[in-house]
This record gives C-alpha cells, sequence and structure tokens, in this order.
C-alpha cells in the first residue's frame, strides 16, 4: 500500500455545525456595510446625511416637546413654556381654539354635522367608483359610516341626526355588503344630496334638478336605439336645456309644485360662509369629477380626424395649459364681473370651480393622450376587425387600457389640482393655508404665530394626498394583467 | 403703476359701460343688505372672530352705516378682499364700499375713478427696530438692512426716504406682516417697516416687546378711509356724513350708552337736529331721520370705536395721535350739521 497509509490521515466522518457567518457579512453590520458605507464617497455622503438629520431634530425637537395645547393668547403660551423651564415651543393652542376655521371657515357651528354627513357620505359614493364589486367597497362604507357618527357625536351635533345617520349609514352598508353594484346608484344621487346638504335651502330645487338629468337620461335611452346615440343625446340636451331655460320653465314650475308639497329643507348657507378644508374638498372634488369626462373627451378630439372637433380641441387644450392657473382665477374672480349684467350674483365658488375643472381637464386630456398613444395600433386595428363602431370600440377596448396606462399620471393631476385649490385665497376666498390663516394671525391674541398652522394644514394636506397616491398604487396593482 | 394703470383701465371701462349702477343707496335698499369689502384680515381693523363676525376698527364704520341705512346694524355682509382684488371688486360693484385700509392717493382718486369720502385713520410709515442697534433715528439707519413687503407704497416710501437722506439700505423682502415678523424676530433684518399702526400690533406682540422701539420718524403719510365708486354723489355723502355723524358724536359727548338720555335731554340744537329731532336732516340723504342716532347706537363714537378696537387700552395699544379730534390737537374734524 502507499505511505500514506501509514501516516495519520484526517477524514472527518461527521458535518461541521453550521457557522455564524463572519460578524461583517450579517446583521446590521452587514447591512450598513453594504447600505451606507460602500465607499469613501458613500460613507461621507452618510455622515452628512445623519449630521443634517441630527441638526433638524435637535432644532426642532425641544420647540415640538415643549408644545402647549392650553392656553388663550400667544403671550399665554410663551408664559407657560417659560415656566416649564423652555426657551422655545409650538402653540398648539392655536389649533385648539380656531380648528373649526381651519376645517369649515364660517360655516354656521350648528349645522357642523351637514359638511360631516356629505364628507361621510362621499365615501359612501366613492366605494363603489373605486372597488367595483368587491367586499372592500362595504368595508370602506363601514369605516366611513363609524368615523362619520364619531364625528358628529364629538361635535355635538342634534341627537336627531345622530339616529338619523347611524341608521343611514347602516342602510348603505347592508346595501353594499349585499348587492355591491346596487351602490353605483348612491354614487349618481351624491351630488344632489351633498349640493343639498352643504348649501341647503328647499328640497324640492335639488330634486327637481334630479328629475331633469334622469328624464334626459331616459329619453336617450329611449332615443338611442331609433336614431342613434349621438343624435339622441343632442335631442336630450336641447329638450332639457328647453326644460330650464326655455319659454315654459317646466323645472320652476315642478319645483314650486313640489315645493308647496314638501316645504321642507334645511337653512340656507351662503357661499361666503365657506371655507377652510371644506372649501378646498368643495372646489378639489367637484373640478376632478367633473375634469375627467371632459378630459377623456378632449383626448378623443385631439385625436378625431374631423377638422372642426381637433382644431377645437387643440386650442382649448393648448389655450388652458399656457395660461397659470392664477391668471384664470383672476379671470373668474375680477374679468368676468364685468361681462355679465351689473348686480349680477354669479357665485365665486362655482365661477373658480368652473375655471379648476377646465384647468384640469387640459392637463388630465393630455395625460390621457399619452395612454391612447401609448396603445399598439393593433388595438384599434382589431376592435375594426370585430365590426365596433367608434363608440364601442372606445368603450369596450381602448379607454379601458388607455386609462389604465394614464393611472400615475391622471392621479398626478388630482393631486396637483387639489393643493392648487389653496390658490383661491389670491381671489379672496378663504383656503385654508392663506386665507384662514391670515384671518387667525390678525386675532391680537395670536399675532406673531408663524409655524404652527402651516404644520397643522400640511399635514392633513399630505394625508389627503398621500392617500389618493396609495391608491393609485394598489389599482395600478390590481389592474395589472400582463406578465412584464 | 403698471397695475394700477390696469386696474384703472379696468374700472374706467366698467364705468363707460355703464355697468356700476347709479343709484347704489337703492340696490343696497332693496338687496337688504350692505357689501363691505373688508380686509382679509388686519390686526385690529378688520379681522373676523372665533366665530366669524368681522371686528375691528373699519369694520364697525361698515357696520354703523348698515345701521344708519337699515336700523340694524346686522345687516352688512362682508366681502374680504386682497390687495389685488379691492379696486376691481369696487368698480365692478361687487361691493358697494371699500373700508380696508386703503391709502388716499392721487391716482387712485384720479386715475381709477374712486372717491375716498373721509378719512377715518392717519396712518404713516415707520421704523422699528431692536434697542441693542443703539439708533434712535431713522437717519442713522446707513447700510441697515430693513425688511419691507412687496409691492406696496411701503417699499416707494422707503427708496424714497432713504434717496432723499443719501443713505443706503439693503431691502429684505417678504411677502406678509406675518413673514416680516418672524424675519425681524429671527435677524434677518435690523429694522421692519410698515404702517405705524401695524408695527405698534406687531411689536405688542413679540416675546420681548421692550428690547423694541418704534422709531420717532413717520416717512410718509397715510390717509386711511372708506372708498366708493365715482359717479354717485349721493351714496359718497352717505358714507361721509355717517361718519362725521360718529366724529360729532364724540365731539358732542354722545356715546353708545348715554344716546337715549342724550336724545331726550339734550337743548344742544346741532344734537338735536344729528339725532333726528329737529329738520329732516335724513330725508335730504334719503335715509330715515334717526340714520346718525342708529350709527351712533351701533358701537359708539368715533373715540369708542378706536378706544375698543386699537386704542390704549387694547394689546395693540395706539395713541390717538393725528386721530384726536381737532379740540385736542389732531385732525378729526367734522363740519357742522345744519
Amino acid at each position: 500500500m502507499s505511505d500514506t497509509d501509514s501516516q495519520t490521515v484526517f477524514v472527518r466522518h461527521q458535518m461541521l455545525d453550521p457557522q455564524l457567518a463572519p460578524v461583517t457579512e450579517r446583521g446590521a453590520v452587514k447591512w450598513m456595510r453594504e447600505n451606507l458605507f460602500s465607499g469613501t464617497f458613500n460613507t461621507i455622503l452618510t455622515l452628512l446625511g445623519i449630521g443634517a438629520v441630527y441638526y433638524l431634530v435637535s432644532a426642532s425637537l425641544p420647540w415640538l416637546l415643549n408644545g402647549v395645547w392650553n392656553a388663550n393668547s400667544l403671550s399665554e403660551c410663551r408664559q407657560i413654556i417659560a415656566d416649564n423651564g423652555g426657551t422655545t415651543g409650538a402653540c398648539w393652542a392655536l389649533i385648539k381654539a380656531r380648528w373649526h376655521q381651519f376645517l369649515f371657515g364660517f360655516y354656521p357651528q350648528d349645522s357642523y354635522w351637514r359638511p360631516v354627513l356629505a364628507f361621510g357620505l362621499l365615501f359612501v359614493a366613492l366605494a363603489p367608483v373605486l372597488y367595483w364589486n368587491d367586499r372592500k367597497g362595504a368595508i370602506m362604507v363601514a369605516v366611513s359610516g363609524v368615523l362619520t357618527v364619531l364625528a358628529m357625536i364629538g361635535l355635538s351635533s342634534p341627537g336627531t341626526v345622530d339616529l338619523f345617520t347611524i341608521v343611514l349609514m347602516a342602510a348603505l352598508f347592508a346595501l353594499a355588503w349585499v348587492m355591491p353594484k346596487k351602490l353605483v346608484l348612491v354614487t349618481l344621487v351624491y351630488p344632489f344630496v351633498a349640493f343639498f346638504l352643504l348649501w341647503g335651502g328647499p328640497i324640492a330645487g335639488p330634486i327637481s334638478v334630479l328629475l331633469g338629468l334622469a328624464a334626459a337620461a331616459w329619453l336617450v335611452m329611449a332615443l338611442q336605439p331609433r336614431i342613434g346615440s349621438i343624435l339622441a343625446t343632442i335631442l336630450a340636451v336641447v329638450a332639457v336645456a328647453l326644460l330650464f331655460l326655455g319659454p315654459y320653465p317646466l323645472t320652476s314650475l315642478l319645483s314650486s309644485a313640489l315645493q308647496t308639497v314638501t316645504g321642507w329643507g334645511l337653512p340656507a348657507v351662503n357661499s361666503d360662509q365657506f371655507g377652510g378644508f371644506l372649501l378646498a374638498f368643495v372646489i378639489g372634488i367637484t373640478s376632478i369629477s367633473f375634469s375627467l369626462p371632459i378630459g377623456v373627451i378632449l383626448a378623443l378630439g385631439r385625436q378625431s380626424d374631423m377638422f372642426l372637433v381637433k382644431t377645437l380641441s387643440v386650442g382649448f387644450i393648448e389655450f388652458i395649459r399656457g395660461v397659470p392657473l392664477i391668471t384664470l382665477l383672476f379671470t373668474a374672480s375680477l374679468l368676468l364681473q364685468y361681462f355679465l349684467p351689473p348686480q349680477t350674483n354669479f357665485d365665486l365658488i362655482l365661477r373658480v370651480i368652473i375655471l379648476a375643472t377646465l384647468f384640469s381637464a387640459a392637463y388630465l386630456a393630455e395625460v390621457i393622450r399619452g395612454g391612447l398613444a401609448a396603445l399598439p395600433r393593433g388595438q384599434y386595428e382589431a376592435s375594426d376587425a370585430l365590426g365596433l363602431n367608434y363608440w364601442q370600440a372606445q368603450r369596450l377596448i381602448i379607454m379601458p387600457q388607455a386609462l389604465k396606462i394614464s393611472i400615475p399620471g391622471i392621479v398626478s393631476t388630482f393631486i396637483g389640482l387639489f393643493k392648487d385649490t389653496t390658490l383661491v385665497s389670491f381671489v379672496g376666498l378663504l383656503d385654508p393655508l392663506r386665507g384662514v390663516t391670515t384671518i387667525v394671525r390678525a386675532d391680537i391674541n395670536w399675532k406673531g404665530i408663524y409655524w404652527e398652522p402651516y404644520i397643522f394644514v400640511g399635514v392633513i394636506f399630505f394625508v389627503i394626498c398621500f392617500g389618493m397616491s396609495r391608491y393609485s398604487m394598489y389599482l395600478e396593482r390590481k389592474l395589472k394583467t400582463d406578465h412584464r | 403703476m403698471k397695475k394700477s394703470v390696469l386696474l384703472g383701465t379696468f374700472a374706467a371701462a366698467a364705468l363707460v359701460s355703464g355697468m356700476a349702477s347709479a343709484a347704489t343707496l337703492d340696490d343696497v335698499k332693496a338687496r337688504g343688505e350692505l357689501i363691505c369689502g373688508s380686509n382679509t384680515g388686519l390686526t385690529g381693523f378688520g379681522a373676523p372672530d372665533a366665530n366669524g363676525e368681522y371686528q375691528g376698527f373699519d369694520a364697525a364704520l361698515c357696520k354703523a352705516l348698515a345701521a344708519a341705512i337699515f336700523g340694524d346694524a346686522s345687516k352688512v355682509k362682508f366681502v374680504p378682499t386682497t390687495g389685488e382684488t379691492r379696486f376691481t371688486a369696487l368698480a365692478s360693484g361687487e361691493v358697494d364700499l371699500l373700508v380696508r385700509n386703503s391709502t388716499w392717493t392721487y391716482s387712485r382718486d384720479n386715475d381709477l375713478k374712486f372717491d375716498f369720502v373721509a378719512v377715518n385713520y392717519y396712518d404713516g410709515q415707520g421704523f422699528m427696530v431692536k434697542k441693542d442697534l443703539g439708533v434712535s433715528s431713522a437717519k442713522e439707519l446707513d447700510g441697515a438692512t430693513v425688511c419691507i413687503q412687496t409691492g406696496t407704497t411701503t417699499e416707494l416710501n422707503l427708496a424714497d426716504f432713504f434717496k432723499a437722506n443719501n443713505i443706503t439700505y439693503t431691502p429684505v423682502t417678504v411677502a406678509d406682516d406675518s413673514e416680516a415678523q418672524r424675519q425681524y424676530v429671527a435677524g434677518a433684518c435690523d429694522a421692519y417697516t410698515t404702517d405705524a399702526s401695524g408695527l405698534a400690533a406687531s411689536r405688542a406682540t413679540l416675546a420681548d416687546a421692550e428690547n423694541h422701539i418704534i422709531l420717532p420718524e413717520i416717512i410718509s403719510k397715510e390717509p386711511l378711509g372708506p372708498v366708493v365708486r365715482h359717479g354717485d354723489n349721493q351714496w359718497g355723502d352717505i358714507v361721509r356724513w355717517v361718519y362725521f355723524s360718529l366724529v360729532i358724536a364724540e365731539e358732542k359727548g354722545i356715546t353708545k350708552a348715554n344716546i337715549e338720555e342724550v336724545a331726550s335731554t339734550s337743548t344742544d340744537p346741532e344734537v338735536r337736529r344729528l339725532l333726528g329731532l329737529e329738520g329732516e336732516m335724513g330725508a335730504m340723504m334719503g335715509l330715515d331721520n334717526n340714520w346718525a342716532k342708529n350709527a351712533i347706537a351701533a358701537n359708539g363714537n368715533y373715540g369708542e370705536i378706536f378706544e375698543a378696537n386699537i386704542g390704549t387700552a387694547t394689546p395693540i395699544g395706539l395713541a390717538r395721535g393725528l386721530n384726536a379730534l381737532w379740540t385736542q390737537g389732531g385732525l378729526q374734524y367734522a363740519p357742522p350739521v345744519r
């Protein structure tokens, strides 16, 4: 045998126990080596970053920790902070004293339940849109209902209203759970309900408008098979316009008839009492919901082969996009007054909503055009090959795909529009950021306060915009059908 | 200047096309409420309180006017206007009058086609500095950094003042009063300049007010007062005389508290004419004969309104100064009711 036999040869007969990786290759150390200190340059950046964070925290933490919630004026706040041995401190007492103006503006205090209920119902109305035919919608309704009732009790609204809200929300939840698709009826009625809740007045007004629109919709449905959709729509629009504006003001007759039957209504609230986040929501949500359909139509118009339609669409989009929003707001507030008959009381909020809608519709049109352009030519040809007409092709093949591609852009536009609502302070409306802050600071008790209202308003804006952005990501994942 | 030309064009266009209604009083009466263009929020002068009710020195004048017209001081709606929208809002008829710290100037009176019917507050631009700067006169501010709101007449006044005195400064432009105050406290500027009334309010709310002084120089004239449209003299007279009635009331010692007593006991013929006990004075303007009585009863006389909103008893603590009655060395002087 070979001489290896005579030597003692080490042969391992059993496996070694697994050992931990070296300390530099595991756990926190590894993570830091890889992510924070992977090279000289990155190490320097990390140290600088830590320094910056330390600086910010050390500068703001005492201010935040010394915050005072219970005081009647800024000087009282300062006194309390000094008594506690602090040098700087936030005076949140301002928020505590004036939060209702930041949220509701000058809306009558005993009617706060109305915007709250309208806001709660907004999520019920959104549920079928956001979660089509999905039990998640019912959960959303339930959460919104519970929060609404809690908010109402917190605002000490009348007991009958609380009870009514509980019953209403329970009924809506049951509807959403049993027949999620039927909830879309709530969505259709919602604008009228919200209008009635927010502005009040006799209930006959919104009902008669609703009836008018229902009549128009019915007319379109009835005429469509016989004369085609376009002609039917035009006829219905003309008929309803005649109903509203024509020599036979049927609507007003109808509404006065309704008024005699149901004299019931809510106390009217003027638009100039709206302010704060109530105003931001009214402008933002109305503009968002109206600008999407207008944007789709403009995008299609821009792609159209018809010269007039195309020219008008391009002209509108380019004009609106070429003009800053503030210019449009000044137009709404100042110029329109000159074109209207003297003493016309054309609501300023309505004027602003119209121009904000047009503004975001122009941007949406371009976003959606991007989605249309991203569709392969084959999709158009396939729908032609199936024998679909233009509207069928758009509805069944093109738009679902184009809108899906455009979701991030559409939601960005919405978020931008919602934040742009703060610009209305330039035309003297009480937006939460500048308008309400200005009037609160004009109180001698709170004059000299700077950051607190901005932080309060900023946090609320962040929550809302972050929510929209997360929803758009959820929607993208849900609608993802390709396997890229 | 460009802005005022532009606004002036709009205003002129409105007048030429006859859109500004001629009989404002009739419109107000038909509407059942007065629409008063107010500030979006100026401490002591006009700002909504926690309940959304407008309070302040300027707001009180609007309420007195509503009381004179309707006998009810609550029949007034305040429309907040910004520095940009105020004159167009007035020219287009959106508001019946402006009472919002607007300075009476030549170009606003003539170019914009407005009438400044009275001066309810004589203001002027001043400086606030930190005491430890060791400055006792604005003329010693050579080389100082000055916080100044952009787009206001104060910016132009400041440039004029420093040029006239042949000294230099570095402007730190800020957007509004709260930002100016913050920059000043943070030490971004040595001096803060704005109207003296605003300076007093700002100083009152500083954490260490005793370490700041307002320099004695007032470098501009800022006569602030109610503004109406050109061309409706009756309406202008009503606003003017409602204001004068408040001044006369102070002169004659008529207060909110004693007005009923004075009305029943006074033998002074002018007081009796003012309070509608003699003659048909109100009818000459198209109002009730107790117009002035209602106006005074709403918030008291001029002095009471001053003391309640911006006077020495309030945290703002403005002295009467130029706004004292003429009998006490001030400029507030009302023609006789006769």
